[in-house]
């Protein structure tokens, strides 16, 4: 039964995601925090910080340790077969057809479409970070961190995995 | 295919899995590095092909394009070969360090540490609600944008709405009905 959710919940995402892996991250934290209950927000961004940190496509990290946690290898097996395999085999299957329609407006559109859902749940998330941050390190450190990181990543250009290795360190030293 | 060959996806692959921080779309660029200009698996009309039909399908972008070249390249097991080259080290990585991470989640310290990236990834999220909603609106413009992720919204998170049921209706929608008033009114400003 748990595999079968953990299918569910990397599978609709995944066959709904357009826009490649970070438009699957909110769609994800749905199944997996909203829906489910198997981890709250701030273990979701540790996942999420951390996988950032790290290379290599972020929806397969995220399903690989969430069904890792939730059920074992055999969880973390099944919940990166249903993030890789359906889409997959569709491409791989469905190729000719899909080759006619690699061009087509519509194809084009529903990609379109799906943007402003995926932008609002990732407002979303970002809420319920601010809301876990106000709880866990209060607003003073959450705005010094966010202020910081903003700076870092936006006007230095500053490494994703040093941002992150930077907010460890800040939390380890005056959070603990 | 031999099994030489299949080293070389592999460590392609793995390649490309190591040094694409940043999520799949920024791994694309390492992808035909390797594929067109190293090894020369594909020609470039051909890449651009395949990265326009794998836009066409969810899910993904860093999984469809290294499974469907390694099935190109060494069939079904190139396919597999190479997706794992792609995933697989750094979902052991996060297994191995966020497993620790929350054992010890009663150390204060290690507490503190959690609590430190709450603000980071908050932020890191703003940056792509905003990337996405700037695409969007470059696509629709602002108001279409504004109105569709409101309504979006109000779905989702007032009523209840499963995401995948609002994103599924509005992927229906856009690929039934005949290509709206845009083309028109671009047709009759030609």
């Amino acid at each position: 039964m748990i595999y079968v959710q953990l299918f569910l919940a990397f599978f609709i995402p995944n066959i709904v995601g357009y826009g490649g892996g970070p438009a699957i991250i909110p769609l994800i934290e749905a199944e997996v925090v909203g829906r489910y209950g198997w981890m709250n927000a701030q273990e979701f961004a540790e996942v999420l910080g951390l996988g950032n940190a790290l290379p290599s496509p972020i929806a397969t990290k995220m399903a690989g340790y969430v069904g890792y946690e939730v059920a074992g290898a055999g969880g973390a097996v099944v919940a990166v077969l249903a993030t890789v395999v359906p889409t997959l085999l569709l491409m791989l299957g469905a190729l000719g057809l899909l080759y006619r329609y690699r061009d087509s407006p519509r194809v084009k559109r529903m990609s379109q479409w799906v943007r402003p859902v995926i932008a609002i749940m990732m407002a979303g998330m970002v809420l319920s970070f601010f809301s876990e941050g106000m709880t866990g390190a209060g607003l003073v450190h959450t705005s010094i961190i966010a202020a910081v990181a903003a700076i870092a990543l936006f006007r230095f250009k500053a490494h994703p995995a040093l941002v992150v290795v930077g907010a460890l360190a800040y939390g380890g030293l005056l959070l603990g | 295919m031999t099994a030489s060959q299949q080293g070389k996806l592999f460590f392609s692959f793995l390649r490309i899995g190591l040094l694409g921080f940043g999520g799949g779309p920024s791994m694309i660029p390492l992808v035909h590095q390797e594929v067109v200009k190293r090894h020369a698996w594909m020609k470039d009309e051909e890449f651009a092909d395949v990265l326009a039909i794998a836009n066409t399908l969810p899910g993904p972008i860093a999984t469809k394009m290294p499974g469907y070249i390694g099935f190109r390249v060494g069939g079904t097991l190139g396919c597999i070969n190479a997706v794992l080259a792609v995933i697989l080290p750094m979902i052991v990585a996060m297994i191995l360090l966020l497993g620790l991470f929350s054992r010890h989640r009663d150390v204060a310290w290690i507490h503190g540490m959690s609590q430190g990236m709450v603000p980071v990834v908050m932020v890191m999220m703003g940056q792509l609600a905003w990337d996405f909603l700037n695409k969007s609106r470059l696509a629709l413009g602002w108001a279409v944008s504004l109105v569709m992720a409101a309504v979006a919204g109000v779905l989702i998170y007032w009523l209840g709405v499963h995401p995948g049921l609002v994103i599924g209706a509005l992927l229906v929608a856009a690929m039934l009905p005949p290509l709206t008033k845009r083309k028109s009114v671009e047709e009759a400003a030609q």
